[in-house]
């Protein structure tokens, strides 16, 4: 039986391997990729809880279930703004998108 | 059935706004004329009023009763506290009407000649209106409170007129230590207003005077400060302010100089009208005064006697000739003041109370009628001294005739007004006190003397080398002078006692021989010596002078009493008061206000860096503080 | 026999994830950075297969290994016209980054390891319970208690305004 900290130690990990690429990565499509690798430590989570801890429930699961969805729809808005920020700018670089108006 | 007496108030309001609110755009002297119309309507209904109440309305059976003849209810604090705007007729309230609008009127008239072509020839008459307007209100004031407003009024207009010629830097300091020196008085006016109205509980004349001050009395029994009753402290602050308008020592500073202003506003305000506020408040407090706080008005009465004797003093040496008047207008305030200081209440007690309202009648228009004849005389010499002046009579015959009427009635010389008046107060004092009778007699002789001094040296004497020939002023400034003597020499025979008294019981007054003959005897000694001195040039004045030098140097700098109130105030209050309070204020409280406000600039520059919009710091800032709350709940 | 090799495979996974995770983040070419992260969606599917969720397993592999990978392929291939290097990183950036991401990893790993969760005793934990997908839609069709048919909808209309909206905001001016 595999104990249940250590699904919760992989998720952690990879949630703060996700932190890091947040705060350090400069290429805004690097840090759509870490707040992916965010999303899906949490659902990961979302989903051990709900095996382990209340097993005759689904919550868990289709929380992860909506929690992809929503992280397909979030992807989609991004790109796109990531796009137009490139067809603006010519670059992707967060640093020069630290202004509201041009 | 008196509510008409409101126009005599409203019209010059509605005048003043008329003139104020049309910019510049009335032509010529449309805006003397208006202005004069308007004054002439407000006088013919103070006549009608007069007439209306002492042939009727007011007569009761044995006396004058007062009548509220409109009254609105302006602002009110409890049940009791009221204030109340309205209209009080008594005795003396519509004889101030009928001095007021009078003089008013003249003013106007004369103005048109004088201040012909004048830069502000509009807003004059809209002051003028403004002083009228306020002036009214004053007098028939029904409470204190309200007198007090257009009592302020009154100072705001008086202001307004001093500093007319504003480009002139003696005009503006003028009017700024009349302003300056009136406020500080009216301190003492408020203080006393709010000290009477807390124990009595009421602004209203009628209620305090009524049961000779029955409630003042009554309500501030027990009540002490300073081994003062509270009393005396409220009359003798309410008298500041009357010592402050009516200019008695040593308030009386800024009288002198408030002659920067245009000579018919001297006539009106300084003389005849705005000085004798504080004689009239005091006469209408006369009952409180006289059974509640008798030490107060022998106070009034020794100031007064004080100050009239001083400036008689002062005013004999002055060569300015508005100056003299100044000053001889302090004197003769002075003497009602003392009047009013001896006075009884009730009958023939109370002669010196009517005396005194006697006296400013009579000389509201002589002592206008010398300020306008000055006037006549500086518009014709373009100068006020006298030294650039003698030998007028010939060229200005109309002004030296009127002049000469002015000065005999205010000598006191029979059968001009001054002589009545002067010798109801000479009568009254010798009634009270030998030794004041004695103080005002020989003010009287000074006064004749310096008055004619005055005369001499303007119309006789060598003509002077003038510039161009002096001529004689236009119709409708000698119009105003004729009127005026007319007035100065009639108004005497009024049997002024059948109208006011202290109780508005209806006197016949006898002239009492032996009084009436020495204060001719004293005039008639003035006008000797003047004519003595001056009459025809030579060194007598010069050598009195000099053998009295001190007294007269000293006399000539008015005692030096403006240097002690420079003194007092700039090297006592501004060094040892203002500068420290200053100081703290620059220091402590600036400062601590500056310090917070360039905290709050230091402490945003330190911040502002946390609010980047980079995304990324904020995720970092988040995520450390959120696992800094996750160890503090975890191990606590 | 059968929990020694899911707890094999479970720590061949958590290593992939793990490795495939941090290339993905600190990789300088974007196309191998999106490689990764294709491979830390992968494992995770195989984690909730081992948790016997088996239509999320699924989901996630279609949606996000299908969808949402080939959607930043895409985006990197539109977006790095100059290569698909990343500019190189800051120093001291890095070592704040990797400090909190090591504080963060230390201090959630302390909490659950301090935290007793007590599942011991529940049977189902280990044993193959995998979900009907007829149960799963049922909960996303019904209106009843733990049954999903708001969210659902919320979830589907949410979708719609996504895609109009990415429309509109990549579209040609």
């Amino acid at each position: 039986m595999i104990p249940m900290e250590h699904y919760l130690i992989v998720s952690s990990v990879m949630f703060f391997v996700g932190i890091f690429g947040f705060i350090t990565r400069k290429n805004l499509l690097a840090v759509l990729i870490s707040i992916e690798l965010i999303l899906n430590s949490v659902e990961i989570n979302f989903s051990v809880f709900n095996r382990y801890l209340y097993p005759e429930h689904l919550e868990g699961m289709f929380f992860s279930l909506f929690g992809i969805a929503i992280s397909a729809a979030e992807t989609a808005v991004a790109i796109a703004i990531i796009i137009n920020i490139y067809r603006i700018r010519e670059n992707i670089d967060i640093r020069h998108i630290d202004k509201m108006k041009n | 059935m008196m509510e008409y007496t409101l126009l005599i108030v409203v019209i010059p309001l509605l005048m003043f706004l008329l003139l104020a609110s049309c910019g510049r755009g009335m032509r010529g002297q449309l805006a003397g004329w208006l202005g004069s119309l308007g004054m002439s309507a407000a006088a013919l209904l103070s006549y009608t009023a007069a007439w209306h109440y002492f042939t009727g309305v007011g007569k009761g059976e044995e006396s004058y009763q007062q009548i509220l003849a409109c009254s609105v209810e302006w602002l009110r604090f409890t049940d009791k506290l009221h204030i109340d705007l309205g209209i009080l007729l008594d005795p003396i309230s519509v004889m101030m009407l009928v001095v007021i609008t009078t003089v008013s009127l003249m003013v106007h008239i004369y103005s048109l000649g004088y201040m012909k072509g004048e830069k502000g020839f509009q807003r004059y008459y809209a002051f003028l209106s403004l002083f009228s307007f306020s002036m009214l209100g004053l007098v028939v004031a029904p409470n204190i409170f309200q007198m007090y407003i257009f009592w302020e009024l009154v100072g705001v207009s008086s202001y307004l007129l001093i500093g007319f010629y504003y480009t002139k830097p003696a005009a503006v300091a003028a009017s700024k230590k009349a302003f300056i020196v009136t406020r500080f008085a009216d301190l003492g006016f408020l203080a006393g207003i709010l000290l009477l109205s807390y124990y009595t509980g009421t602004f209203d004349f009628a209620a305090l005077t009524a049961g000779e001050g029955a409630l003042v009395a009554g309500s501030m029994a027990g009540v002490s400060f300073m081994g003062l009753s509270a009393a005396s402290w409220a009359m003798a602050l309410i008298f500041m302010g009357g010592a402050g308008k009516s200019a008695m020592f040593p308030l009386h500073i800024w009288l002198p100089d408030a002659m920067e202003g245009p000579t018919p506003v001297s006539a009106l305000i300084h003389a005849a009208t705005m000085v004798v506020a504080g004689v009239y408040l005091v006469a209408r407090l006369f009952p409180v005064y006289f059974f509640v706080t008798p030490g107060v008005l022998q106070l009034i009465a020794y100031l007064g006697a004080f100050t009239a004797l001083f400036a008689a003093v002062v005013a004999i040496t002055q060569t300015d000739i508005k100056r003299v008047l100044a000053f001889s207008t302090i004197s003769q305030i002075a003497y009602m003041m003392v009047a009013l200081g001896v006075s009884g209440y009730s009958g023939h007690e109370g002669l010196g109370y009517m005396a005194t309202m006697f006296h400013l009648f009579t000389h509201a228009f002589f002592k206008a009628l010398l300020f306008l004849g000055a006037g006549s005389v500086i518009h014709a010499v373009h100068s006020n001294e006298m030294s650039c002046m003698g030998g007028l009579r010939h060229f200005l015959p109309v002004t030296h005739i009127t002049f000469l009427i002015a000065c005999l009635a205010i000598a006191g010389i029979p059968p001009f007004s001054g002589f009545f008046s002067k010798d109801e107060i000479l009568a009254a004092a010798f009634h009270h006190d030998q030794f004041l009778f004695f103080l005002l007699w020989v003010i009287a002789g000074l006064t004749a003397f310096y008055m004619f001094r005055l005369y001499y040296r303007i119309f006789r004497g060598e003509e002077r080398p003038y510039e161009h020939t002096p001529h004689e002023s236009p119709v409708s400034m000698l119009v105003p002078l004729g009127i005026l003597a007319l007035l100065s020499c009639v108004t005497g025979f009024i049997p002024f006692g059948k109208f006011v008294s202290s109780d508005g019981s209806m006197l016949v007054i006898h002239p009492e021989g032996m009084i009436a003959l020495a204060g001719v005897v004293a005039a008639l000694a003035g006008i000797g010596c003047a004519r003595f001195l001056y009459r025809k040039a030579n060194d007598r004045p010069a050598q009195i002078a000099t053998r009295l030098h001190g007294v007269y140097t000293a006399a000539y700098h008015k005692f030096y009493l403006d240097q002690v109130w420079l003194f007092i105030t700039k090297k006592i209050i501004f060094r040892c008061i203002a500068t420290p309070v200053a100081w703290f204020d620059k220091h402590v409280i600036d400062a601590s206000f500056d310090g917070l406000g360039r905290g709050t600039v230091k402490l945003a520059g330190a911040i502002k860096g946390l609010q980047s919009g980079k995304v990324q710091f904020y995720a970092f800032v988040f995520i450390v503080s959120t696992l800094l709350l996750t160890l503090w709940a975890f191990f606590y | 026999m059968e929990s020694i090799g899911s707890l094999i495979i479970f720590y061949i996974l958590g290593a992939i994830i793990i490795g495939s995770s941090v290339m993905a983040v600190t990789s300088k070419k974007m196309l191998r950075a999106a490689t990764y992260l294709l491979f830390v969606l992968i494992s995770t599917a195989g984690l909730y297969l081992l948790l016997n969720y088996h239509f999320l397993a699924a989901v996630q592999l279609s949606v996000y290994a299908g969808g949402i990978l080939i959607l930043f392929i895409f985006a990197i291939l539109l977006t790095s016209a100059r290569g698909d290097k990343t500019e190189p990183h800051d120093k001291r950036r890095i070592i704040t980054g990797v400090v909190t991401a090591l504080a963060g990893i230390v201090v959630t790993t302390l909490v659950t390891l301090k935290h007793q969760v007590l599942y011991n005793g529940n049977p189902t934990v280990t044993g193959d319970q995998e979900i009907p997908v007829k149960e799963i839609g049922f909960a996303l069709m019904g209106t009843d208690k733990y049954q999903y048919l708001l969210p659902f909808e919320a979830l589907s209309v949410l979708l719609l305004v996504c895609a109009i909206g990415s429309i509109l905001i990549a579209r040609k001016r």
